[in-house]
């Protein structure tokens, strides 16, 4: 749980990356401020498209360039900035400090090599004075604490000779050797069955907490949500528009794409069965060349007139719980908003 | 619903699916995959029949021999009196014409070369030549049904000329959907239609389904691995596990009392989007994986991962239980001629 005065281990201020492509500038994110702290583990919510996984490569500086490319912003991770920082610094930060657990076990690893070779090759890039033995000793342990039966002999397997779920393990624990302090996973559990992906989040809990590390959870599912994660932001576009502690966030969802995004997710109990699904009207927007408006007003059922010519600034309702939306807004912001948008 | 006494629309007798395993140079059968191994169920006019199960368990497979998209290796579906099975090719169209699909990926199941139009109206085009139809239909006829079909299911008439690439998920399975109602089919059976979509999406494709299930009557077999989706659509729910159906009853009655060890534990490892809840919930965390289906197993399939296993079930499969009208499953737990302690 979340200790007040945490220290902050990671922070994004006003993350921009946006791709060119033949049919004009993509904002893929478009100024993502959030900060980590110790032992959180923080959600980033969202549909497709709205900008969680580019988000999190942009943090790793994975983004592909062309035609991506960071265009602005700040990533500082033990005060340094990731984005200023030489690629040979970043080695040792990308993977050691800061590891990241993919969506598909099976395209991120090696199909060619041992899981030993893969595992004792991360851990020896990272710590140079580690013998190959200890190092595969570290790997067999790792495999031991992610729950894989007779780690010592499955450590010389190939990784099709893992199940999904078995294989997201190993994933966790080559993400883990290295004592990462901010561990990303991006949508970990989405390829995989119910009963496993219990499974796979009650180890990442476990571990995150042995092991003091801070993660990012990156998912579509408000379940998956709800049980794993201390806070939660709401992407939409490219843009945070909520973000709260979860308990605050699904008790009183301030944006009505929250609010839709929550009331649209069918319930297990009876009394919702009978009850039609609250329904969010259209299509998520295209992001290339969004006019300045908020970009949920064609879908929104509050909006207003307003919505439709300016972004609404973010206003924080209490210390933990902030909204971008013009219904939570000061009337002064909206005049000055307004005449803006006529000029 | 299902509470008067009616015939069944669709029968299902022992269905068994079994692919062969082929190795070696000369391609030499060496043993089945057991897709679907020995599974009935009926399904009654006007109903929704939904089917759960991991990945792998066969839900699929079973729909799709349903709709005799593969041969079954053996078993019976009887639908409308006839078993399709034992079908003519003849026999067959007059059946699809009333059993329609829908997939599971709406970009995987479009022609990408064909306009909106010519997807829609193809099933249309097929048995108007064929004289299948009521009556036989103009082309201006067939236009104003595809007008009708695409209005009914929330697309706007104007993009008839247009492609599949350039519309989005959501909106490719309402072409999906369309495309499924254009025939007027008396069931349907939806293999996943709303895993591949967003949340919100989603919704508006839940909702589209019971829409038209009130309107026009229709019945469902609806897959899924949700639960959640699962509970909220379905009037009943087949549990599946390993190519075989470990439990069947009423949707509510499913949820609230759940018999099987297996569903028990589908259903506490569902994620419940309240933090409240989710947090205090004790979950029954199931140790290991899905085993292949490629061998027999002398006993419970289960077995392996089921936390109230006794020595029995190893060498016994477990057959239907009634526990009511209902409600059956297939778990020695509850009949009462076999010891626990066996």
């Amino acid at each position: 749980m979340l200790k007040p005065n945490a220290k902050t281990v990671l922070e994004v201020k006003n993350l921009q990356t946006y791709f060119g492509t033949d049919a004009g500038i993509l904002k893929a994110v478009d100024g993502v401020s959030f900060s980590l702290h110790e032992n959180e583990t923080l959600g980033l919510v969202g549909e497709s498209g709205s900008g969680k996984s580019v988000t999190n490569l942009s943090i790793m500086r994975l983004v592909q360039s062309p035609p991506g490319k960071i265009v602005g912003g700040q990533i500082l991770f033990e005060g340094k900035d990731i984005l200023k920082l030489p690629e040979s610094e970043l080695r040792n930060i990308r993977g050691n400090k800061v590891s990241m657990i993919f969506q598909d076990p099976m395209t991120s690893l090696n199909p060619f090599l041992r899981i030993s070779t893969q595992m004792v090759e991360t851990i020896r890039l990272h710590e140079k004075n580690i013998s190959k033995q200890d190092a595969l000793q570290r790997s067999i342990d790792m495999l031991k604490q992610v729950g894989i039966p007779a780690a010592e002999k499955r450590v010389f397997c190939y990784p099709h000779q893992f199940s999904g779920g078995m294989r997201q393990r190993v994933m966790i624990a080559m993400a883990l050797s290295c004592k990462a302090e901010v561990l990303i996973a991006d949508e970990p559990t989405t390829a995989l069955d119910v009963t496993i992906q219990a499974q796979i989040l009650e180890l990442i809990q476990k571990l995150s907490l042995n092991m003091g590390t801070a993660v990012i959870l990156i998912t579509h599912d408000l379940g998956v949500v709800a049980g794993m994660c201390d806070r939660v932001c709401v992407m939409y576009a490219g843009r945070i528009v909520e973000q709260a502690l979860t308990d605050d966030l699904f008790s009183s969802p301030a944006h009505p794409y929250t609010e839709g995004l929550i009331a649209s997710v069918p319930h297990m109990d009876p009394a919702s069965k009978a009850k039609r699904l609250f329904s969010i009207e259209g299509q998520p927007p295209n992001v290339i060349d969004l006019p300045p408006c908020c970009p949920f007003h064609p879908r929104c059922h509050k909006c207003m007139e307003i919505c439709k010519h300016a972004y609404p600034p973010f206003k924080h309702l209490n210390e933990e719980h902030s909204v971008s939306c013009w219904l939570y807004a000061t009337e002064a912001q909206k005049q000055q908003a307004a005449e803006e948008a006529k000029a | 619903m299902s509470e008067q006494k009616k015939e069944p629309l669709l029968q299902v007798k022992g269905l068994k699916q079994y692919f062969p395993i082929s190795t070696g140079f000369f391609n030499k059968k060496t043993s089945f995959i057991r897709a679907v191994d020995d599974i009935s169920f009926e399904v009654f006019p006007g109903e929704t029949l939904g089917i759960v199960g991991e990945s792998g368990c066969g839900k699929s497979t079973t729909v799709r021999s349903i709709a005799q998209l593969y041969k079954p290796t053996a078993g019976e579906v009887i639908f409308e009196g006839k078993d399709l099975c034992k079908s003519t090719e003849q026999e067959m169209l007059m059946a699809r014409k009333n059993m329609q699909m829908i997939f599971q990926d709406p970009y995987a199941s479009l022609d990408s070369r064909m306009t909106i139009r010519s997807i829609i109206a193809e099933p249309l085009i097929i048995y108007n030549k064929r004289h299948m139809l009521e009556k036989s239909l103009s082309n201006d006829e067939i236009e104003q049904r595809v007008e009708n079909l695409m209005e009914r299911v929330g697309l706007n008439r104007l993009f008839k000329n247009r492609y599949p690439h350039e519309f989005s998920g959501g909106q490719r399975q309402r072409i999906g959907i369309a495309r499924a109602l254009a025939l007027q089919p008396k069931i349907i059976l939806a293999d996943e239609p709303v895993s591949a979509l967003d949340v919100s999406i989603q919704a508006q494709i839940l909702n589209l389904l019971s829409d038209l299930q009130k309107e026009f009557g229709l019945t469902y077999v609806f897959i899924a691995h949700d639960l959640a989706v699962i509970q909220h659509i379905s009037t009943r729910v087949a549990v599946m596990y390993l190519g075989k159906l470990m439990e069947i009853a009423d949707a509510l009655e499913l949820y609230a009392n759940p018999l099987h060890p297996y569903t028990e534990a589908l259903l506490s490892a569902a994620p419940i989007p309240d933090p409240k809840i989710e947090r205090k919930r004790q979950r029954i965390i199931l140790s290991g994986d899905v085993p292949s289906p490629d061998h027999v197993q002398p006993g419970c399939y289960f077995y392996d991962r089921c936390p109230k296993k006794f020595p029995y079930c190893k060498t016994h499969i477990p057959s239907f239980i009634h526990i009511n009208e209902k409600h059956k499953v297939a778990c020695w737990l509850y009949d009462k001629t076999v010891h626990v302690t066996e």
